[in-house]
């Protein structure tokens, strides 16, 4: 997990040094997911080439391709162009970049097609799991409940769903947009298994991630929004400013301590 | 018309095992044979018309050939944006098809009147609009999407049954299909989908003068090569089951205004008056009132 924590590192960094160069938004919510998709990547994408990981939460794709970049999908002359006038690196998660399956931005879409893939590998009695990270905010497109529906009737247990869940949305806290809560109970009433974890903690994403369930399989993430960024931290604000020169400064001295 | 489609696609999934249905649902006496014959390749998403279509993207990402079966405006504007960004942005093979264009369920009301569908659709770069007038054209149209898988949206009449006397056995996208032919004339009837009795009455009304031809297969990708063909005409009128805005006629419309050309053509759109908008009754009724004529 060691390896892990300092690629987690090294990926924040480079988050922050891209989002402060582009002036792009959504730093906080690239924040929040690091440690999940670089668990996912590093233990179960490249480790089993039948794994298919689809990025729903769009917005967050900086933190996608600067893992690509560690993966070596994407050449850090590529990566420098985020934000700039005629990059392939769309703002959000772009199927035109190597690595990435779907293009998503807008919310709720991953999820359905997810179920498709899922449901793909059923009839032809194919192995690989899918795994779809959603952010909480995102619940509340109702596709994501009609798939729900469709996922449990087929039981696409091979099918492992991650809720970011740093409980902030686009304009405020998600308690003060529309709950989500009993969530658990929610996805279990839906009939599938849900585990609750912290979404920051390697060996918990690990071991929850390799669960084998009979059901499909729901993952909470507990996050914070603008995780290892004090300030950045579980506010509102960061979801849409980019840092400035100064706070670049202060937050890369804290990924570095 | 939706049973041959039925028909067709049963024997094409006979051949080809990636062939896959999704039904929203919908498909009484109709979808039947093939949900018996392949319930493997048979799915019910129920009501879930965005979950619907993302389903058939992600089964299609995956190397199936996906039809989705539906009526009316359900699976296009309910699943708009999941038809844009999901299969037209990834240029994957689903065929959406949506029963009942135009009037054809009437008495059902604005909710089930498939008025606007084509303005939707035409405005998809990667999607192909298949829009039959006859049994041949739509069997002409499956024919090329089982050779040429790609994003498409097969446009059925609900209750049509017609067979016009064809020697076309294949037909392209953007292709003129003759119907009728007169002599050194520089008139031209164009039409798409379910028009065939529209254009009949109107020829009648103007005796032998026109050239008609269908165009069952367009969208943008062939949108530019419409001009040279349409060019060695004067006078054009289009006719569509549909209303005119965003539609058939509206489309070549586009295609003589973005060429300038000394040449004046003169063009007239027959199309479903706007005015139908909330009126009920049957096909038959609302076309007379409303219908193109």
């Amino acid at each position: 997990m060691k390896n892990i924590d300092q690629i987690s590192k090294k990926i924040r960094k480079n988050i922050l040094k891209i989002s402060h160069a582009a002036k792009s938004a959504h730093i906080a919510s690239s924040l929040s997911i690091v440690d999940l998709i670089v668990n996912i990547y590093f233990n179960f994408m490249q480790k089993n080439k039948r794994n298919i990981f689809i990025l729903s939460k769009g917005h967050a794709c900086l933190a996608q391709y600067c893992l690509l970049y560690e993966l070596g999908y994407i050449k850090k002359k590529t990566l420098d162009t985020f934000g700039k006038n005629g990059t392939i690196l769309m703002s959000h998660s772009s199927h035109k970049v190597p690595g990435v399956n779907l293009s998503t931005g807008s919310l709720g879409h991953g999820l359905p097609v997810s179920a498709g893939i899922a449901l793909s590998k059923k009839i032809i009695n194919k192995n690989g799991k899918v795994f779809v990270l959603l952010s909480d905010g995102e619940l509340n497109e109702g596709s994501n409940w009609e798939s729900l529906l469709f996922i449990s009737h087929h039981n696409l247990n091979n099918l492992v769903i991650i809720i970011d869940y740093n409980k902030i949305q686009s304009l405020d806290f998600v308690n003060k947009t529309l709950k989500l809560q009993p969530l658990k109970k929610k996805f279990t009433s839906f009939g599938c298994k849900v585990l609750e974890i912290d979404g920051h903690n390697h060996k918990e994403i690990f071991k929850s991630l390799k669960n084998s369930s009979n059901r499909p399989l729901v993952i909470i993430a507990n996050t914070i929004k603008g995780k290892g960024i004090s300030f950045m931290e579980n506010k509102v604000l960061w979801h849409y400013k980019p840092p400035n020169d100064h706070e670049l400064k202060l937050g890369l001295e804290e990924l570095n301590k | 018309m939706r049973n041959l489609f039925i028909d067709i696609l049963v024997k094409e999934a006979r051949l080809n095992e990636k062939i896959v249905l999704i039904v929203g649902d919908l498909g009484f006496n109709v979808v039947e044979p093939f949900k018996k014959e392949f319930p493997n390749r048979f799915f019910n998403a129920g009501v879930s018309e965005q979950s619907m279509i993302g389903i058939a993207a992600g089964l299609s990402m995956s190397g199936f050939k996906v039809f989705v079966y539906s009526i009316a405006n359900f699976p296009t504007f309910r699943c708009a944006e999941q038809i844009r960004n999901d299969i037209d942005f990834h240029n994957l093979p689903v065929t959406i098809v949506s029963v009942g264009s135009g009037l054809g369920y009437g008495n059902l009301g604005y909710t089930h009147h498939g008025l606007q569908d084509y303005s939707l659709i035409r405005s998809l770069p990667n999607t192909l609009i298949c829009s039959p007038l006859d049994n041949n054209e739509l069997k002409s149209s499956l024919k090329y999407l089982f050779k040429n898988p790609q994003p498409s949206y097969l446009r059925l009449d609900k209750s049509l049954n017609i067979e016009i006397k064809s020697d076309k056995k294949n037909l392209y996208p953007g292709e003129w299909n003759l119907m009728s032919k007169q002599k050194n004339t520089k008139k031209l009837i164009l039409s798409t989908g379910s028009t065939y009795n529209d254009c009949k009455k109107f020829l009648k009304k103007k005796e032998l003068q026109f050239n008609w031809y269908s165009i069952p297969m367009w969208g943008m990708k062939v949108k530019t090569s419409q001009y040279k063909k349409l060019s060695m005409y004067n006078e054009i009128v289009t006719f569509e089951n549909h209303i005119q805005d965003g539609g058939f006629g509206s489309w070549i419309n586009e295609v003589l205004s973005v060429n300038k050309t000394k040449k004046k053509i003169f063009v007239q759109n027959k199309f479903i008056n706007s005015k139908v908008i909330g009126k009920v009754g049957s096909e038959n009724y609302l076309n007379k009132l409303y219908g193109p004529k």
